[in-house]
């Protein structure tokens, strides 16, 4: 019994069945890939997890609860984070205020005011935050506001402030698109970093192979909607059928 | 001090200085001078400048943190006006009870009309907003004539119950005040050729504005503060971090209720009779003007903004035609007659008019405000004299910068 | 029953007025995106070109006639109009009586003119900015140009009458067999729904039937992509502009005789307009046109005493009760479409 059950799960937009009959587990402590061609359905996979949208037939349950028809800030809660494929950050605010956020947001999400204390008068908080920052290489960017950083940069911001609320699950909805090489292999290394010292279990969503078989511990693969194979990255490397659904992509497998 | 760190004690204490010493400030010019018509210190003009302070000061809460532009925050500086005038009425003329309950009574009416406004963003909060205060105004005239006593507003009168303050064989009518100083009793010092008038109404609303500003900078300062400035720049990133920005919002606009709520209730402390004109929407409008003319989201410009267009309404109305020609009266007599025209246009009467331009060319050309002006201001100057000293720029994290406003 | 139809005949002209003013903010929002403040201004502006003409063809030359005298003994002075001095007594006292149709044509290109003024010098440089920014500035614009109007024609509102021939009332009643004098309706209100109904009926069909109307509706829908087929959408959304403020000029001019014009009209008439267009759902032109209706009706209903009695007051506020509820149950508005001012 995994982590993260998806059963069953089926989306239809109108005319096109962009999700059918999904079936998904991710065991604890595990990188766990979905990859497949454009318009494999594995967006909307994730939205389905994350309660952007519901799916029509299936269930989805992390840890035994259902996440279906919560919405997202209590699929959070449940423990949850999601990491955007476009950066989803709060761009007026500072780098060290972006990660003091999710800080102060304790896990139950409860509502606390904090309207008459300083943020200086909370150590704690802090110095948690200067740790995730310092986690992410960006603690020298602390004051710069969220707009003015790079794309990578961006990234790793939104990765230090899913972190920071300790998620027992991250979902990382292709991190390293759009990116130069080097900043992809940095993003690596601080994935794998993660992996290593935390107990966490991560569901990537990626196009760039190479991050997928540095990273994986096992790999799903979609395409039109269903999964084709589910196994080990050395397996699915050189798996006919994957090689089938990636005809005519570049990517190298 | 006071929990605040270096910087914003200095600046507290800059605001507290200038308050107090308003009647010397405002009074810049001698009584034979010719200028005298730009003197400002006088207790009516005084008292208003402290009081919409605090309104603004209230409403850049709201959309200054949040983001959340509220055309309807005149219906709480009505109400709060009915409700201290009927503690007037009913229980005794000193203000504290009764600016007291102006509070309660708008923060309650705040929490209904928030509650069920923010459960939409964007420009149906405006309109939500808008239609509620209207609503609120309507029935002022109509429904709550009994309370509101309708289009004659509501007054004093030598039959009202006062319980506290026991009969009176007086004929005239009380006046309000502070454990018996009278709020419209003031000390006028002559010196310096010129008249400064100190008056307790001014020093009252005075003291409670510098509470009010206090208490703005603990909360833009908290981590309250930063949660609400989060929710303007990214709703969804809130949302997915396991927040539910609703309580974070409401609170916002529940305090910013309530300082609307204290404002009216000063307001007819300073002169006991409320009127429905309060809840009208151009008094939301003028609210919304002062804090984007001073600089939404920035402490000092509502105030600032208060506290110009306070000044500014008072001394151009009084400039009339008269007044332009003794100005002119040095230009030829056909210049004079055609210089005298276009500026009262824009004087006396057609103060709106200015009004109106000025807005129109800072939300164009200078979209943080007056604030912001200053700031670019000093930017020029520093790039004259010497090449900017990199410990010179202010700590972000303590001057977040004014942000585009997002509804 | 007759009670009831005599309610709807009294709230068609109001709503009629609501839905036109309605329609040309949602052409401008669905167009430029723009959340106009300043269209109750040119509602208002409409209405004081019907005064300007009434008063431009009541310019007076004086002669003496010498035959009379006046209570003083002095010879009389006699006003004549220049019109009926050119085109005759007849027709030219039959053209200032006319003044408020005609001041139709007059404010077409005035109207017209206004709009490209205001969307090229003003709101063109806010298409990039915040929704706020938009509010804020043509809000700053509609106290600038109800002050200017001010000056011009005073603070006190200016009775512009319609003309002879529709003074009186229309027994409508008795066509349908009910008593004499039950349904009574004024001949100028009837006039001006049906103008309404051929104002909507025109911007409709423009929209439908021509090809630059398709083109509009394609940018409305999305903007880009027309911009990328190599069509000049902006040149087509200021044109748009100029129309919806034509419309909502025409729309005050006809409305002179029924509210004598006065400076603030036009916001009293904006706020309305304003919970109408989100009653009916920002940016769908049938829910603007439906909710104005809708609203006009049901603000005429409330004004019966029967239902005045039960709920006193309601008449003044049952419009933004109606749209408070609207909104919260049905936050799109009646009409509106999925994203569109969700963010």
């Amino acid at each position: 019994m995994g982590i993260l059950e998806v059963k069953g799960v089926g989306k239809r937009f109108g005319g096109l069945q962009a999700l059918g009959d999904v079936n998904l587990s991710v065991q604890e402590n595990t990188v766990h890939a979905i990859i497949g061609p454009n318009g494999a359905g594995k967006s909307t996979l994730l939205n389905c997890l994350v309660g952007k949208l519901i799916p029509d037939t299936g269930s989805v349950t992390f840890d035994g609860n259902s996440v279906l028809g919560r919405k997202p800030h209590e699929i959070n809660q449940m423990g949850i984070s999601r990491v955007f494929q476009t950066p989803e950050i709060f761009g007026d605010l500072t780098v060290m205020e972006n990660v003091l956020i999710p800080c102060f947001a304790k896990r139950d999400g409860a509502f606390r005011m904090h309207a008459y204390e300083s943020i200086e008068q909370e150590p704690d908080i802090v110095n948690k935050a200067e740790q995730m920052l310092i986690d992410v290489n960006m603690i020298e960017k602390r004051h710069m506001t969220g707009s003015s950083l790079s794309r990578g940069d961006k990234r790793r911001l939104e990765m230090a402030m899913c972190l920071a609320q300790d998620p027992r699950l991250l979902l990382l909805d292709e991190p390293t698109a759009g990116m130069a090489r080097a900043d992809t292999n940095n993003t690596i290394d601080l994935l794998k970093q993660i992996k290593e010292e935390r107990d966490i279990t991560m569901a990537i969503i990626e196009h760039d192979m190479h991050v997928v078989f540095s990273l994986a511990d096992r790999i799903t693969v979609l395409a039109q909607g269903t999964p084709l194979v589910e196994d080990t990255p050395d397996n699915i490397k050189g798996h006919p059928k994957v090689k089938e659904a990636y005809l005519g992509e570049t990517q190298e497998v | 001090m006071l929990g605040l760190n270096k910087t914003d004690s200095k600046f507290l204490l800059i605001v507290i200085l200038l308050t107090l010493f308003t009647p010397f400030l405002m009074q810049p010019f001698a009584a034979d001078s010719g200028l005298d018509q730009f003197n400002g210190g006088y207790p009516d003009l005084m008292q208003k400048v402290a009081i919409f302070g605090i309104f603004a000061v209230g409403f850049n809460i709201l959309f200054g943190l949040t983001g959340y532009l509220s055309f309807g925050h005149a219906a709480f500086l009505g109400m709060g006006s009915y409700a201290a005038v009927w503690m007037f009425k009913l229980l005794t003329m000193n203000v504290i009870p009764a600016i007291l309950l102006s509070m309660i009574v708008s923060g309650l009416l705040a929490v209904i009309i928030g509650y069920i406004s923010l459960r939409r963003s964007g420009i149906y909060f405006s309109i939500l907003t808008l239609a509620f205060a209207q609503m609120c105004y309507k029935m002022a005239y109509s429904v709550l004539t009994p309370i509101t006593n309708g289009e004659t507003g509501l007054q004093l009168s030598l039959s009202d119950p006062r319980i506290l303050d026991g009969a009176t064989e007086s004929t005239s009518l009380p006046v309000t005040n502070i454990f018996g100083l009278a709020m419209n009793s003031s000390y006028k010092l002559e010196a310096l050729n010129r008249v400064f008038t100190f008056n307790v109404g001014f020093y009252f609303c005075a003291v409670i504005a510098i509470i009010a500003f206090y208490i703005a900078i603990r909360l833009f300062r908290s981590p309250f503060g930063m949660m609400l400035r989060a929710v303007k720049s990214n709703q969804t990133r809130m949302n997915y971090m396991g927040l539910n920005t609703k309580p974070y919002t409401l609170a916002a606009f529940v305090i910013s209720g309530m300082y609307a709520g204290l404002a009216g209730g000063l307001l007819a402390a300073m002169d006991p009779l409320a009127g429905a004109d309060r809840m009208l929407w151009t008094a939301s409008g003028e609210v919304v003007i002062m804090t984007i003319l001073g600089g939404a989201g920035t402490l000092m410009g509502p105030v600032l903004g208060a506290g110009v267009i306070k000044y500014l309404e008072n001394i151009f109305s009084k400039i009339n035609e008269s007044v332009l020609h003794s100005w002119f009266h040095w230009l030829p007599d056909g210049l004079e007659e055609v210089v005298v025209w276009v500026f009262a246009r824009f004087t006396g009467e057609g103060w709106h008019l200015t009004l109106g331009l000025t807005f129109m060319l800072v939300v164009t050309f200078l979209p943080g405000g007056l604030v912001e002006g200053i700031k670019r201001l000093k930017k020029l100057t520093k790039r004259g004299g010497k090449p900017k000293d990199k410990l010179d720029a202010p700590d972000p994290e303590h001057t977040p910068t004014p942000s585009k406003h997002v509804v | 029953m007759d009670a009831i139809l005599l309610q709807i005949l009294n709230g068609l002209d109001k709503g009629s007025a609501y839905a036109l003013i309605a329609l040309g903010l949602t052409l401008i929002f669905g167009t430029l995106g723009v959340v106009n403040f300043a269209h109750g201004a040119i509602f208002m502006i409409g209405a004081f070109c019907a005064v300007t003409l009434s008063r431009l063809l009541s310019l007076s030359f004086e002669t003496i006639d010498p035959t009379k005298t006046d209570f003083l003994g002095n010879p009389a002075t006699i006003k004549t109009p220049y019109v009926e001095a050119w085109f005759g007594p007849e027709f030219g006292s039959a053209m200032i009586d006319w003044a408020v149709p005609l001041a139709i044509l007059f404010s077409i290109p005035v109207m017209i003119a206004v709009g490209f003024i205001m969307e090229r010098g003003l709101i063109k440089h806010f298409y990039k900015r915040p929704h706020a920014d938009q509010i804020l500035v043509t809000f700053g614009l509609a106290i600038v140009l109800q002050e200017v109007i001010k000056y011009f024609y005073g603070a006190n509102p200016i009775s512009t009458p319609a003309p002879e021939v529709f003074k009186g009332s229309f027994d409508f009643g008795v066509m349908f067999g009910f008593d004499p004098n039950a349904i009574i309706y004024p001949y100028w209100r009837m006039v001006y729904f049906l103008f309404a109904a051929v104002v909507i009926g025109a911007v409709f069909s423009f929209l439908r039937f021509t090809t630059f109307g398709m083109v509009v509706r394609a940018g409305m829908a999305d903007r880009e992509t027309v911009g990328l087929l190599g069509i000049d959408i902006d040149r087509r959304f200021t044109i748009m502009f100029g129309l919806a403020a034509a419309v909502a000029g025409m729309a005050g001019v006809m409305y002179a005789p029924i509210l004598s014009p006065n400076y603030h009209m036009g916001m009293d008439f904006l706020v309305l307009s304003f919970v109408v267009v989100v009653v009916g759902g920002m940016g769908s032109l049938p829910g603007a046109v439906a909710a104005g209706f809708l609203l006009g009706i049901l603000e005429s209903f409330a004004s019966m005493n029967e239902v005045k009695s039960i709920l006193p007051g309601i008449d003044q506020i049952v419009i933004y009760v109606v749209a408070i509820i609207i909104l919260l149950t049905r936050p799109r508005g009646l009409m509106g479409k999925r994203g569109v001012m969700e963010e």
